[in-house]
């Protein structure tokens, strides 16, 4: 097999006039040479020792997990630290963190699609594939949360002989068909993008098994012109349905908080503040897994350091986002005149989770700010543990919203203190382990960059050499 | 179809996506229609230079999304207000605010569904096996390759006229493709 041209020194010196990094494509890649690059890691290269290490280290997670989830079923949720009045513990923070971390799949998908940031390209597939596995994740703790989880369909409507319906009315209600439709419309529209690059998997696959597998999954895609016309328009629609679903899906999960009248959830700010911060932690992942995995499988060529920068401004835009919800939600507390809003705020600061708080600003509003610069943009190592602080950071305030808000409301007679047990932590890193298996073998088994999209990008290279 | 040979086209090779665009339209300016191209990647003019100008698919996704939001909504109401109608603190049966969420989301479902499957099934895949892959070297239009085929179905195919005339658009090979 022909060997790849070192790309990344090219890349690199690649530089606008204002010194970014500019390149989407290292200028050496063809065709042939991108087909190879991406459909290799499926088909023929040996996978790294890393590859192993890092499986192991997740499936032991994902086995915690299984543990864990044995015992709630067996159990009942009383394993966990939650009791009145914080009924809602990790589960709600997992799920709303979560959930958040599958934004950036479909923003970068299917946003960034419509308004031709052709950047979008090389990690659009990872990214998606990071959104499904992270609404899965998502969509357990609710579930696992129930208390009876094996009735959880009586929260689906069908004609039940109990002559019961869900209540259409309820934000938890709204949350089941929120979710379910992201999650369905995320897999058709990351699937409908796989499909061209699955019939390149199978033209190229040497074994008997493999052509059947995959021949089976591209469904006898053999690239007519007439298909193809067809599936751009059916990409670009569900690009066009996607960005409003993405934008609904955290703005009801955000209902489910102010719509209730508890001080520190009841506002109004919490739809557009929830949107920010979703997309905010779904980047951060995003990096926290591109850094690693571009080195590993050697793409520097195909994901650039033009990538990497737009993302990382990505999230300082955003952070800066939810930092003015931060701001607006303390100024609108004093500015309410409202007593238990003021004493939740002072709560939240100063109270017995204020560490908590304070630790999420450091996280997620002090940390970020070194993004400003563009030195930490560019520099791997830099940028990584920026993401890893935000991840944490969000999840920290997902934690300030829910426990410091639910500890403390209206009736001091009914204040108490939440903490979290062995199994809650079991729990929250067991859906990491979850995660990070899918990912690890999506990593293995399924070509994680677009190759017909970046074969686009080849064509335009073409184009400009001339 | 040629006295029960099985031929079902010639088959053209061209290594860049501008030769088959331009291949597509000197074919159809000479008359034939039947024909198809077979690229790596989306190449942006060649349906529309084979005579595809538009496709039925965004009619197919409206369509899903209208009985996706009208089924939404109705089945809401109808549990809601008729079925099993709930008084919540006074609040009217037919609160239609609060059905929004659910209306928007069960809109965007059908909708995508409907992309999906309308796109499937306008272009009859699944379809394991088609003549054209019986090409040798054909596994490379999905890497690095760009192919046109006339079909022998195309009122115009004339094997030897035909042969000669895609040898005159300069392709790398002229492949006949059997059934």
């Amino acid at each position: 097999m022909r060997t790849r041209p070192k790309t990344e020194q090219v890349t690199e010196r690649t530089s606008s006039p204002l010194g970014y990094p500019s390149s989407l494509l290292a200028p050496a890649e063809t065709y042939e040479s991108v087909t190879d690059t991406i459909g290799s890691i499926v088909l023929t290269r040996k996978h790294p020792r890393s590859w192993l290490i890092g499986f192991a280290i997740a499936f032991s997670l994902l086995l915690l997990l299984q543990a864990a989830i044995g015992y709630l079923f067996y159990k009942g949720v009383g394993i966990w630290g939650i009791n009145i009045p914080v009924a809602w513990g990790f589960a709600i923070v997992n799920f709303v963190w979560w959930i958040g971390i599958g934004h950036a799949g479909t923003f970068i998908s299917a946003i960034l699609l419509l308004l031709h940031q052709k950047w979008r390209t090389s990690i659009n597939r990872l990214t998606e594939a990071m959104t499904l596995f992270a609404v899965a994740c998502a969509a357990m703790f609710p579930l696992l949360h129930l208390g009876r989880p094996w009735v959880f369909f009586w929260i689906i409507p069908y004609p039940d002989t109990m002559g019961l319906w869900p209540q259409f009315r309820s934000p938890l209600v709204w949350d089941v068909f929120a979710v379910g439709t992201y999650f369905t419309v995320s897999l058709i529209f990351w699937y409908a993008g796989l499909i061209p690059d699955l019939a390149t998997i199978r033209d190229r696959a040497t074994t008997r098994a493999r052509q059947v597998i995959y021949g089976a999954l591209a469904l006898g895609w053999r690239g007519s012109a007439v298909h193809w016309q067809r599936h751009q328009s059916a990409y670009l629609l569900l690009a066009g349905l996607a960005t409003p679903l993405v934008l609904s899906v955290h703005s009801v999960v955000s209902l489910d908080f102010s719509v209730a009248i508890v001080p520190g959830w009841h506002s109004t700010i919490f739809p557009p503040y929830f949107v920010a911060g979703a997309i905010y932690s779904g980047f951060a992942m995003v990096l926290n897994i591109v850094i690693p995995v571009r080195k590993l499988y050697g793409l520097e060529g195909v994901i650039t350091m033009r990538h990497l920068n737009n993302m990382a401004n990505v999230m300082l835009a955003t952070g800066m986002m939810v930092a003015y919800g931060y701001l607006m939600e303390a100024f609108m507390a004093w500015y309410s005149g409202d007593i238990f809003e003021q004493s939740m705020m002072a709560n939240r600061a100063f109270g017995p989770y204020g560490w908590i708080f304070w630790a999420l600003l450091l996280f997620n509003v002090l940390a970020p700010q070194a993004l400003w610069s563009k030195r930490v943009r560019t520099n791997l190592t830099a940028l990584f543990f920026v993401a890893l602080s935000v991840n944490l950071g969000m999840w920290l305030e997902r934690f300030v919203i829910v426990v410091t808000s639910l500890h403390r409301d209206f009736l001091p007679s009914s204040w108490g203190m939440y903490r979290p047990t062995f199994w809650d932590a079991a729990t929250l890193f067991g859906s990491v382990g979850l995660f990070l298996t899918l990912l690890f073998l999506f990593i293995r088994f399924l070509p994680m960059i677009s190759i017909s999209e970046v074969r686009e990008l080849v064509a335009e290279n073409e184009k400009g050499k001339k | 179809m040629n006295r029960g040979n099985s031929r079902y086209g010639l088959m053209a090779e061209f290594a860049g996506h501008e030769q088959v665009v331009e291949a597509a339209k000197r074919a159809y300016q000479q008359g034939y229609r039947r024909m198809d191209g077979f690229t790596p990647f989306p190449v942006e003019g060649l349906a529309q230079a084979l005579g595809h100008q538009r496709t039925a698919l965004p009619l197919i996704v409206l369509i899903g999304g209208i009985c996706g939001g009208i089924g939404g909504y109705f089945m809401q109401w109808y549990s809601m207000a008729v079925d099993y109608p709930i008084n919540v603190g006074g609040r009217p049966f037919h609160s239609w605010p609060a059905y929004v969420p659910i209306t928007f989301e069960l809109i965007v479902l059908a909708a995508a569904i409907a992309a999906l499957l309308g796109m499937l099934a306008l272009n009859r895949l699944p379809e394991p096996h088609h003549p054209v892959f019986n090409v040798p070297g054909f596994g490379r239009a999905s890497s690095d390759r760009f192919f046109l085929c006339i079909e022998a179905g195309d009122p115009l195919f004339d094997p030897a006229a035909t042969r000669q005339f895609l040898e005159s658009l300069k392709p790398e090979s002229v492949t006949e493709v059997q059934e």
